[in-house]
């Protein structure tokens, strides 16, 4: 009796001691889990704020104003000169022109692929497209040196195919998985009451596509443009290898030209560590992190929106 | 009316469903264009030297043996180092976290990174690993900088994969006393290990082929040997693609095609490898 009642004290502190250890295991665990979790926001401000501390510093060698609008980009010169203008306005244009093309060319490809395509078709396209998403921007850079800008310069009688152009169409290219997916999602999303209800008045099929699942999917239609664009402007290694590379204010797209992204890469081989010119390619750097920080942000917002239009 | 109504209303759907079968042809056509001349003019250049040997008389004679080594090295290291923060940030947001600020906040910052410049990614990297942690101009240095890129899509991926287990398994599995802890580890992961998979092979794929941020932090043109720690310099196809086509002056194009074959055909692999897992791994979900 008494052996008994001692052996159940002694198996009750070693369940007890077991079960503080089990609980410290598993707060362990919640504690590093809860660490990786934090290491997504540690990167994104790590990112913001080595951008600031590197290049905010430029702003007080060249002022804002001066910075922002000078078009005079002269890094090695004395004194050397930093105004980003041309890297601006090249990077407006290389993203005008591809979305100019990929939008119209992606939503409407999207709508064949969600209201028409029969499902072989669906099923070949949609493999195909997927490739051309996972294409390297490199080898795009390199398709676009090679076959394309040769195209373009004998299409456009140019000095030479590696323009904002050329850059352009690459970029449309690269940016239509994202906008077809996204816009073909969206108009999967509406519901087909909407589209039987159409038919039900009297509404050909194409008159329902353009006047009830358009409108319908048009958060996330503007949604996916939007990804498309943010693709654009932070595409690196096409516009390097395509745009021409020329430091001018370009003043048509048939122009050579040296996008932002583009200018980060051919000069911070070059910047001395902490010196003028490597501030100013972090600067260059902020302004582009904010551009697609803002269109992804909205971007997001926009596709929320949509997702909770037709959630029940 | 109705006479004169239809055929109208009929030959512009006609239009308007051309249109559409047009813009798909526009979009598919590039594509194949791409993938067959990739083939078709990086084949002349394979060969066994050419994919045995390290480069001579500047990448124009030889082969890209290191570039070929260079690349699957920074693959691994990418993922070594993003797949478990990934699958334990996934953790975190499925079956910790509260509904609250703070998690809105994580979920804000995995969107944001997935849309930052890779170029911006490479100024990081350059910034921290290369210069305060000095590490240098380094393999790991490279694979630090992809790993942070690939984080977000990491966590993404593992969240989905977490998030399509049944809730009714973690209930049944902590009625039966196991701990929380215990039910991750024995019947969430399990069931979402094929889709943790897939995203984790999908961004081995983009790690192999971002050029970007390695120009950035420093990898090399030419190197005789393979990198023998990871805070060696190294060579990487996308890189080696870059130089040769728009640096080195008289190198033959079938030499830069080649290069573009077999970068395609890593990234390619990986891209069908990950479809496979993905399909394999519903057949099965259906069948049970």
């Amino acid at each position: 009796m008494l052996r008994q009642r001692v052996h159940d004290a002694t198996a009750g502190a070693s369940l007890e001691k077991r079960l503080r250890r089990r609980r410290l295991r598993e707060k362990l665990i919640e504690s590093w889990v809860f660490l990786a979790g934090i290491l997504t926001i540690v990167i994104l401000l790590g990112i913001i704020a080595l951008l600031l501390k590197e290049g905010l510093p430029a702003f007080s060698y060249t002022p804002p104003w001066e910075f922002f609008f000078g078009t005079k980009w002269y890094p090695v010169s004395e004194p050397p000169t930093f105004g980003v203008a041309s890297f601006f306005v090249a990077t407006l244009w290389v993203t005008v022109v591809a979305t100019a093309i990929s939008v119209p060319i992606g939503v409407g490809c999207a709508a064949y692929l969600a209201e028409m395509a029969p499902a072989k078709v669906r099923e070949t396209v949609k493999p195909i497209v997927e490739i051309l998403a996972g294409i390297p921007s490199v080898v795009m850079g390199f398709i676009g040196l090679m076959l394309l800008s040769p195209l373009v310069q004998s299409a456009f009688n140019l000095n030479t195919g590696l323009c904002g152009l050329s850059a352009g169409i690459m970029l449309s290219l690269m940016s239509l998985p994202i906008i077809i997916s996204v816009s073909e999602d969206a108009l999967r999303a509406v519901p087909d009451d909407f589209r039987e209800a159409s038919y039900a008045l009297g509404a050909t099929k194409w008159e329902t596509i353009r006047h009830v699942c358009i409108p319908g999917a048009v958060s996330g239609i503007t949604a996916a443009v939007m990804l498309g664009v943010g693709r654009a402007i932070g595409e690196t290694m096409t516009v390097l290898m395509v745009a021409g590379g020329a430091l001018a204010v370009p003043v048509s797209p048939t122009d050579p030209m040296m996008p932002m992204t583009a200018a980060i890469a051919s000069g911070i081989g070059n910047a001395v560590r902490g010196g003028l010119q490597y501030q100013a390619l972090f600067a260059i750097g902020l302004i582009l992190f904010v551009l697609t920080l803002a269109v992804n942000l909205i971007a997001d917002r926009v596709l929320e929106r949509q997702k909770r239009k037709f959630a029940r | 009316m109705r006479a004169g109504g239809v055929p109208k209303r009929d030959s512009s759907q006609r239009t308007a469903f051309s249109l559409l079968i047009v813009a798909t042809v526009i979009v598919v056509l590039p594509i194949l264009a791409i993938v067959i001349q990739i083939i078709v003019s990086g084949a002349d250049a394979i060969s066994l030297e050419f994919l045995t040997e390290a480069p001579s008389q500047a990448g124009k004679a030889g082969g890209i043996l290191p570039a070929i080594v260079g690349t699957f090295y920074l693959m691994l290291g990418t993922i070594i180092l993003a797949l478990p923060l990934g699958v334990m940030a996934g953790i975190y947001l499925t079956e910790y976290a509260r509904k609250n600020w703070f998690t809105r906040a994580i979920n804000l910052a995995i969107v944001n990174l997935a849309g930052v410049p890779s170029i911006i990614y490479g100024l990081f990297g350059l910034g921290v690993f290369v210069l305060l942690f000095h590490f240098g101009m380094s393999l790991l240095s490279a694979s630090l900088t992809l790993a942070c890129q690939a984080l977000a899509m990491t966590v993404t991926t593992s969240r989905e994969a977490i998030l399509a287990v049944p809730r009714e398994y973690r209930e049944g599995s902590l009625a039966v006393g196991a701990t929380r802890w215990q039910t991750i580890r024995h019947l969430v992961l399990p069931q979402a290990l094929p889709g943790i998979i897939t995203g984790a092979v999908l961004a081995m794929s983009r790690a192999a082929g971002e050029t970007a941020p390695i120009l950035v932090v420093g990898a090399a043109f030419l190197l005789p040997g393979l990198p023998q720690s990871p805070f060696d310099q190294f060579m990487a196809l996308p890189y080696h693609l870059y130089t040769v086509a728009a640096h080195v002056p008289g190198m033959p194009k079938s030499t830069m095609w080649g290069v573009a074959l077999v970068l395609m055909v890593v990234v390619l692999s990986f891209n069908i490898l990950a479809t496979v897992i993905r399909v394999r791994a519903r057949q099965r979900r259906y069948s049970s």
